[in-house]
Protein backbone atom coordinates (compact mmCIF):
# COMPACT_ATOMS: atom_id res chain seq x y z
CA UNK A 1 0.00 0.00 0.00
CA UNK A 2 1.15 3.29 -0.89
CA UNK A 3 2.27 5.79 2.16
CA UNK A 4 0.58 8.30 0.86
CA UNK A 5 -2.64 9.16 -1.97
CA UNK A 6 -2.56 12.19 -4.23
CA UNK A 7 -6.07 13.35 -5.29
CA UNK A 8 -7.14 16.51 -7.21
CA UNK A 9 -8.86 19.14 -5.24
CA UNK A 10 -11.58 21.32 -7.20
CA UNK A 11 -12.50 25.01 -6.28
CA UNK A 12 -15.41 26.63 -7.24
CA UNK A 13 -17.03 30.14 -6.96
CA UNK A 14 -16.07 32.40 -3.54
CA UNK A 15 -13.82 29.60 -2.59
CA UNK A 16 -12.04 29.91 -6.11
CA UNK A 17 -11.31 33.37 -5.42
CA UNK A 18 -10.13 33.10 -2.26
CA UNK A 19 -7.47 30.45 -3.18
CA UNK A 20 -6.80 32.11 -6.68
CA UNK A 21 -6.70 27.79 -8.45
CA UNK A 22 -9.47 26.22 -9.83
CA UNK A 23 -7.89 22.54 -9.12
CA UNK A 24 -4.45 21.80 -7.12
CA UNK A 25 -3.20 18.18 -6.80
CA UNK A 26 -2.54 17.12 -2.69
CA UNK A 27 -0.58 14.06 -1.19
CA UNK A 28 -2.88 13.20 1.78
CA UNK A 29 -1.79 10.41 3.94
CA UNK A 30 -3.94 6.62 3.51
CA UNK A 31 -7.26 6.79 5.45
CA UNK A 32 -8.08 9.92 4.71
CA UNK A 33 -11.34 11.47 4.42
CA UNK A 34 -13.13 14.30 2.77
CA UNK A 35 -12.60 16.33 6.14
CA UNK A 36 -8.94 15.72 5.99
CA UNK A 37 -8.64 16.92 2.75
CA UNK A 38 -10.48 19.93 3.93
CA UNK A 39 -8.51 20.64 6.91
CA UNK A 40 -5.24 20.13 5.30
CA UNK A 41 -6.74 22.92 2.19
CA UNK A 42 -7.35 25.36 5.16
CA UNK A 43 -3.99 24.85 7.05
CA UNK A 44 -2.11 25.84 3.53
CA UNK A 45 -5.48 29.09 3.17
CA UNK A 46 -6.63 29.86 6.64
CA UNK A 47 -8.67 32.49 4.48
CA UNK A 48 -10.99 29.27 3.82
CA UNK A 49 -11.61 28.12 7.16
CA UNK A 50 -14.69 30.45 7.37
CA UNK A 51 -16.23 28.88 4.56
CA UNK A 52 -16.08 25.17 6.15
CA UNK A 53 -19.80 25.88 8.24
CA UNK A 54 -21.38 26.37 4.76
CA UNK A 55 -19.83 24.04 2.60
CA UNK A 56 -20.89 21.00 -0.11
CA UNK A 57 -18.56 18.66 -1.31
CA UNK A 58 -18.61 15.76 -4.02
CA UNK A 59 -16.10 12.73 -4.98
CA UNK A 60 -15.64 11.93 -8.51
CA UNK A 61 -18.84 14.35 -9.26
CA UNK A 62 -20.97 13.07 -6.59
CA UNK A 63 -22.11 14.93 -3.62
CA UNK A 64 -21.01 12.90 -0.55
CA UNK A 65 -20.05 13.64 3.26
CA UNK A 66 -17.67 14.76 4.70
CA UNK A 67 -16.70 12.06 6.53
CA UNK A 68 -16.38 9.76 3.50
CA UNK A 69 -13.18 7.90 2.89
CA UNK A 70 -11.11 9.30 -0.08
CA UNK A 71 -9.13 6.71 -2.45
CA UNK A 72 -6.21 7.53 -4.45
CA UNK A 73 -6.82 9.18 -7.89
CA UNK A 74 -10.30 10.86 -6.72
CA UNK A 75 -11.48 13.99 -7.40
CA UNK A 76 -12.36 16.13 -4.17
CA UNK A 77 -14.94 18.90 -5.31
CA UNK A 78 -15.69 21.90 -2.44
CA UNK A 79 -18.61 24.01 -3.00
CA UNK A 80 -19.73 27.03 -1.30
CA UNK A 81 -23.47 27.37 -1.26
CA UNK A 82 -25.19 27.17 -4.73
CA UNK A 83 -27.09 30.10 -6.25
CA UNK A 84 -28.13 28.51 -9.88
CA UNK A 85 -31.50 29.48 -11.35
CA UNK B 1 -31.44 15.82 -34.78
CA UNK B 2 -33.05 17.52 -31.26
CA UNK B 3 -31.42 18.59 -28.51
CA UNK B 4 -30.72 17.19 -25.49
CA UNK B 5 -32.75 17.51 -22.67
CA UNK B 6 -30.09 17.87 -19.80
CA UNK B 7 -27.63 20.95 -20.58
CA UNK B 8 -25.17 22.97 -19.20
CA UNK B 9 -24.10 25.39 -22.40
CA UNK B 10 -22.26 28.97 -22.87
CA UNK B 11 -24.65 29.50 -25.85
CA UNK B 12 -28.46 31.02 -25.62
CA UNK B 13 -30.87 28.77 -24.47
CA UNK B 14 -33.60 28.97 -27.15
CA UNK B 15 -37.05 27.45 -25.30
CA UNK B 16 -38.38 26.67 -28.22
CA UNK B 17 -35.97 23.52 -29.08
CA UNK B 18 -35.77 22.24 -25.50
CA UNK B 19 -40.04 22.55 -25.71
CA UNK B 20 -38.97 20.23 -29.39
CA UNK B 21 -36.95 17.79 -27.38
CA UNK B 22 -39.04 17.04 -24.54
CA UNK B 23 -42.21 16.69 -26.56
CA UNK B 24 -40.57 14.44 -28.85
CA UNK B 25 -38.89 11.94 -26.23
CA UNK B 26 -42.53 11.75 -24.40
CA UNK B 27 -44.25 11.01 -28.41
CA UNK B 28 -41.01 8.37 -28.50
CA UNK B 29 -42.05 7.03 -25.13
CA UNK B 30 -45.73 7.06 -25.52
CA UNK B 31 -45.36 5.08 -28.60
CA UNK B 32 -43.02 2.62 -27.22
CA UNK B 33 -44.64 1.89 -24.25
CA UNK B 34 -48.35 3.17 -24.72
CA UNK B 35 -48.33 5.31 -21.90
CA UNK B 36 -50.48 8.34 -23.01
CA UNK B 37 -49.02 10.67 -24.58
CA UNK B 38 -48.34 14.74 -23.73
CA UNK B 39 -51.20 16.36 -23.33
CA UNK B 40 -49.32 19.75 -21.51
CA UNK B 41 -45.89 21.20 -21.67
CA UNK B 42 -45.19 23.78 -19.07
CA UNK B 43 -42.12 26.00 -19.23
CA UNK B 44 -39.82 28.22 -17.05
CA UNK B 45 -37.35 30.04 -17.95
CA UNK B 46 -35.01 32.33 -15.49
CA UNK B 47 -34.05 36.03 -16.69
CA UNK B 48 -30.95 38.14 -15.79
CA UNK B 49 -33.36 40.67 -13.92
CA UNK B 50 -31.85 44.43 -13.77
CA UNK B 51 -31.81 44.26 -9.94
CA UNK B 52 -30.84 42.88 -6.93
CA UNK B 53 -31.14 43.98 -3.26
CA UNK B 54 -31.34 47.03 -4.52
CA UNK B 55 -28.23 46.75 -6.54
CA UNK B 56 -28.27 47.87 -10.19
CA UNK B 57 -27.47 44.69 -11.63
CA UNK B 58 -24.70 45.32 -14.95
CA UNK B 59 -24.41 41.49 -15.49
CA UNK B 60 -24.15 37.71 -14.31
CA UNK B 61 -21.24 35.81 -14.47
CA UNK B 62 -21.91 32.06 -13.96
CA UNK B 63 -20.30 28.97 -13.45
CA UNK B 64 -21.27 25.36 -12.70
CA UNK B 65 -19.55 21.95 -12.06
CA UNK B 66 -20.55 20.50 -15.15
CA UNK B 67 -20.76 16.89 -14.39
CA UNK B 68 -22.09 17.28 -11.47
CA UNK B 69 -24.90 19.51 -12.36
CA UNK B 70 -26.23 16.98 -15.09
CA UNK B 71 -26.25 14.22 -12.50
CA UNK B 72 -27.96 16.43 -10.49
CA UNK B 73 -30.56 17.26 -13.22
CA UNK B 74 -30.86 13.68 -13.44
CA UNK B 75 -31.55 13.22 -9.49
CA UNK B 76 -33.86 15.84 -9.74
CA UNK B 77 -35.72 14.15 -12.65
CA UNK B 78 -36.09 11.06 -10.97
CA UNK B 79 -37.23 12.89 -7.80
CA UNK B 80 -40.52 13.86 -10.00
CA UNK B 81 -40.77 10.70 -11.73
CA UNK B 82 -41.09 9.08 -8.54
CA UNK B 83 -43.90 11.50 -7.62
CA UNK B 84 -45.69 11.44 -11.53
CA UNK B 85 -44.35 8.79 -13.51
CA UNK B 86 -45.56 10.40 -16.74
CA UNK B 87 -43.55 13.66 -16.80
CA UNK B 88 -41.35 14.20 -19.10
CA UNK B 89 -38.45 16.84 -18.51
CA UNK B 90 -35.63 19.42 -19.90
CA UNK B 91 -33.29 21.49 -18.37
CA UNK B 92 -30.93 23.65 -20.01
CA UNK B 93 -28.75 26.35 -18.03
CA UNK B 94 -26.51 28.46 -19.17
CA UNK B 95 -23.44 29.66 -17.99
CA UNK B 96 -20.72 32.05 -18.52
CA UNK B 97 -21.57 36.02 -18.81
CA UNK B 98 -25.14 37.00 -19.28
CA UNK B 99 -26.24 40.36 -19.77
CA UNK B 100 -29.48 41.93 -17.96
CA UNK B 101 -32.81 40.14 -19.71
CA UNK B 102 -31.19 37.03 -21.07
CA UNK B 103 -32.54 33.69 -20.06
CA UNK B 104 -30.15 32.04 -17.49
CA UNK B 105 -32.32 28.69 -17.12
CA UNK B 106 -35.04 26.93 -18.91
CA UNK B 107 -37.31 23.76 -17.76
CA UNK B 108 -39.83 22.45 -19.74
CA UNK B 109 -42.04 19.79 -18.28
CA UNK B 110 -44.57 17.48 -20.12
CA UNK B 111 -47.22 15.19 -18.99
CA UNK B 112 -50.77 14.37 -20.34
CA UNK B 113 -52.52 16.35 -17.87
CA UNK B 114 -51.87 20.14 -16.93
CA UNK B 115 -51.38 19.64 -13.30
CA UNK B 116 -48.69 18.11 -13.19
CA UNK B 117 -46.53 19.46 -15.91
CA UNK B 118 -47.32 22.95 -14.30
CA UNK B 119 -46.13 21.62 -10.83
CA UNK B 120 -42.95 19.85 -12.11
CA UNK B 121 -42.02 22.54 -13.88
CA UNK B 122 -42.23 24.40 -10.40
CA UNK B 123 -40.36 21.93 -8.91
CA UNK B 124 -37.29 21.85 -10.94
CA UNK B 125 -36.90 24.89 -10.63
CA UNK B 126 -36.97 25.05 -6.62
CA UNK B 127 -34.58 21.97 -6.65
CA UNK B 128 -32.35 23.39 -9.11
CA UNK B 129 -31.83 26.53 -6.75
CA UNK B 130 -31.82 23.98 -3.73
CA UNK B 131 -29.40 21.45 -5.08
CA UNK B 132 -27.66 22.17 -8.67
CA UNK B 133 -23.67 23.01 -8.38
CA UNK B 134 -24.08 26.36 -9.94
CA UNK B 135 -22.98 29.82 -9.23
CA UNK B 136 -23.51 33.49 -10.08
CA UNK B 137 -21.30 36.49 -9.79
CA UNK B 138 -23.24 39.68 -9.67
CA UNK B 139 -21.50 42.63 -11.29
CA UNK B 140 -23.17 45.37 -10.14
CA UNK B 141 -23.36 49.35 -9.93
CA UNK B 142 -20.57 49.72 -7.84
CA UNK B 143 -18.81 46.84 -6.83
CA UNK B 144 -19.34 42.78 -7.58
CA UNK B 145 -20.23 39.91 -5.46
CA UNK B 146 -20.56 35.84 -5.55
CA UNK B 147 -24.41 35.42 -4.85
CA UNK B 148 -24.56 32.49 -2.10
CA UNK B 149 -27.98 30.76 -1.61
CA UNK B 150 -28.28 27.21 -0.06
CA UNK B 151 -26.10 24.82 1.04
CA UNK B 152 -26.10 22.39 -1.26
CA UNK B 153 -27.78 19.04 0.23
CA UNK B 154 -29.77 16.65 -1.92
CA UNK B 155 -30.47 14.10 0.98
CA UNK B 156 -32.39 17.08 3.03
CA UNK B 157 -35.76 15.94 3.03
CA UNK B 158 -37.22 18.72 4.28
CA UNK B 159 -35.59 21.02 1.56
CA UNK B 160 -37.54 18.53 -0.93
CA UNK B 161 -40.37 18.77 1.17
CA UNK B 162 -40.38 22.66 1.28
CA UNK B 163 -40.09 22.53 -2.51
CA UNK B 164 -43.03 19.80 -3.06
CA UNK B 165 -44.90 22.15 -1.04
CA UNK B 166 -44.50 25.51 -3.50
CA UNK B 167 -44.77 22.78 -6.66
CA UNK B 168 -48.21 21.71 -5.30
CA UNK B 169 -49.62 25.11 -3.97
Amino acid sequence: MAASMRVTVRLFARLRDVVGETELVREIPPDATVADVWQALAVEWPAVAAYGASLSCAVNADYARMTARVEDGDEVAFLPPVSGG
Amino acid sequence: MAVSRFTITREPLILRALVEAVLEAHHDDARATGRPSPGAAASFVGLVRNENAGRRVLYLEYEAYEPLALAVFERITNEVNKRWPEVVLGIHHRIGRLDVGQPSVAIVASSPHRAEASGACRYVIERVKQIAPIWKREVFDGGETWIEGAVADPEDEAAAAEAWRRACA
